[in-house]
């Protein structure tokens, strides 16, 4: 029941209930879909371009599992303000941290998208804790194809 | 009555009990044996495997089986006059009889080996559809079709420029028949009909569904994977012009399934693979096709797994098939009605004939989280679409999770699934 507790904390559950930035976005700059064809979850991910590659907004809709909601939701309050660059830097350390092998301290820097950790103890999860990662990530490289985790 | 006593009731003694209109003894604790991989733990709990309808355990004849077979008679088939070669031939082709008895089929030539179910359906559709079906026509199939039963006739009807129609499932997920007898006309030119559901459990009714696309003139292709492990297949009395399944689903190893056809329809289309085994003669200028099945049979099959689908096969006869299913169906009927009680829990699925699947949504939480609770409660279930996307879009949900029972699955494991859904809405509760 620890890894379990671990994987469903407080947190996690909350952004699940109550996910921020959920919405469309009118006039966005950017935006990308994301789906994972094993489970059907499917979101879209919005984003409004600032000055010096800044990301001004950022939003998401869609359907999925507490994970991918979560961390969904959890990314887009993270990465409001960051450049480009900055997160991308954080997208990469998010994905260590998930992938990393079970017991690994949660890499530095990840602030409360550590609470995400206890993904790595599920190894059929890390798509549904990545597929909103990998969206914006097709989202920022301007790409216009779908994303999928398969 | 409680669950429990209720199960206590079931569960008593050597969980002996007497099945309705058979004078045989069903005994579960002697069965369970037979299944090694039921007795492991799984996250420290004893593992509850409810994933049947996605794929069954293996029984301990069909393990010994595969394993004297790579021991002692491994070797080709149909050209050694070695020993071995003779061997493994003879328990190949004891198989085919297996099967052709097991579905009532009326000549072993009409029981084709393939990978599953999934390549029965291509081959079909590949050298039947090809053959038959042109620019214009239409292929009927439903609403509760898995994936394999609705990709190949899309990738058909595009090549040759025809038109898929679909029949409409009603709320209780049982066949809108009017609509399907309506659809029928003169551009029909094949059914393709899945004979249980494997998200939902339904059992269509398939004798009529074929009488009357015969009446129309219009042959039907039967998708058996969900079918052929809980009622008794009668080809014939069916009158089915193709019948498919695999084996892994009827307690035999992956990769092995069947295509049946009718003698007559086999004997008029154009082979699917080209290669050895499938032919009689070969020339640069010109192959003549080697007969039933084997035209059908191109390169060196699973001969393992045929033989293990044989085994298979006499392991669920000896049992009766009949007795099973009247089992499973009390499981069913005792797991519906425990989970039915579960506040915020609903079952997708209420046809009146169903097999042993259950699948349900409970309130607002995410199948796949469920799915991993329950795994780490040591319940196996499958959580998704089950690869039956347009049946989930007609429930509107994106997903459900689904347990599906098999014969060896006891009322206390229903316990243990339901006291495993309360742990799931334990951790999402506030």
């Amino acid at each position: 029941m620890s890894e379990l507790r671990e994987l469903y904390q407080e947190v996690i559950l909350d952004h699940n209930k109550h996910p921020r930035n959920f919405h469309e976005m009118p006039g966005a700059d950017r935006q990308a879909e994301g789906f994972n064809p094993l489970c059907g979850d499917q979101l879209t991910v919005y984003l409004k371009l600032g000055a010096d590659q800044k990301i001004e907004d950022l939003s998401f809709v869609g359907s999925g599992c507490a994970i991918s909601k979560a961390s969904a939701s959890l990314m887009t309050d993270a990465l409001k303000g960051k450049s480009f660059s900055e997160a991308k830097a954080i997208f990469e350390k998010f994905h260590s941290m998930v992938t990393a092998s079970p017991g690994l301290e949660a890499p530095d820097g990840l602030g409360k998208l550590a609470v995400l950790a206890g993904v790595c103890e599920f190894p059929a999860r890390v798509k549904c804790a990545s597929l909103a990662w990998h969206t914006l990530n097709s989202a920022l490289d301007g790409s216009s194809e779908a994303v999928t985790t398969e | 009555m409680s669950v429990h006593a209720k199960t206590a009731e079931k569960m008593t003694g050597d969980s002996m009990m007497k099945t309705q209109g058979s004078k045989l003894e069903f005994n579960l604790k002697k069965i369970r044996e037979e299944f090694p991989a039921l007795h492991q733990k799984v996250h420290g709990k004893p593992l509850v495997y409810l994933d049947n309808a996605a794929s069954t355990q293996k029984p301990r004849a069909v393990i010994e089986k595969l394993h004297h077979y790579y021991t002692w008679d491994n070797a080709n088939i149909h050209r050694g006059v070695h020993t071995l070669s003779q061997r493994a031939t003879d328990e190949y082709e004891a198989a085919r009889e297996k099967v052709r008895a097991f579905i009532h089929a009326q000549k072993t030539s009409e029981v084709i080996f393939t990978r599953g179910t999934t390549e029965s359906i291509n081959l079909v559709a590949q050298t039947y559809g090809r053959q038959n079906i042109k620019a214009g026509d239409e292929i009927i199939i439903s609403h509760m079709e898995h994936h394999s039963n609705i990709v190949p006739w899309q990738m058909l009807v595009e090549q040759i420029g025809a038109q898929l129609k679909v029949v409409p499932v009603t709320d209780a997920g049982e066949l809108d028949l009017e609509a399907y007898q309506n659809m029928l006309s003169e551009k029909t030119k094949l059914v393709a009909m899945v004979h249980v559901s494997n998200s939902l459990g339904t059992i269509n009714p398939m004798k009529k569904i074929i009488d009357v696309a015969h009446q129309a003139g219009v042959p039907v292709l039967v998708d058996g994977a969900q079918s052929v492990n809980h009622l008794e297949i009668n080809v014939q009395e069916l009158d089915a012009d193709f019948f498919v399944f695999s084996g892994h689903k009827l307690f035999a190893p992956t990769g092995i399934g069947v295509l049946y056809g009718k003698e007559s329809l086999l004997e008029n289309m154009p082979p699917y693979q080209g290669g050895g085994d499938m032919i009689r003669q070969v020339s640069f200028e010109k192959t003549t096709y080697n007969d039933l099945p084997y035209k059908f049979e191109a390169g060196t099959p699973h001969i393992a797994g045929a033989i293990g689908l044989g085994a298979a096969i006499d392991y669920v006869q000896e049992l009766g098939m009949s007795q099973l299913a009247s089992y499973e169906k009390e499981v069913l009927d005792y797991a519906t009605k425990a989970l039915s009680a579960l506040p915020g829990l609903k079952v997708i699925g209420q046809a009146k004939e169903k097999t042993s699947v259950l699948s349900f949504v409970l309130q607002d939480i995410h199948p796949h989280d469920i799915g991993t609770i329950l795994d780490n409660e040591g319940v196996a279930v499958r959580a998704g679409h089950h690869c039956t996307m347009p049946l989930m879009q007609r429930f509107g949900v994106p997903a459900t999770v689904r347990a599906s029972f098999a014969f060896y699955n006891s009322f206390e494991e229903v316990d243990a699934l339901l006291e495993a859904i309360k742990k799931v809405q334990e951790v999402f509760k506030g």
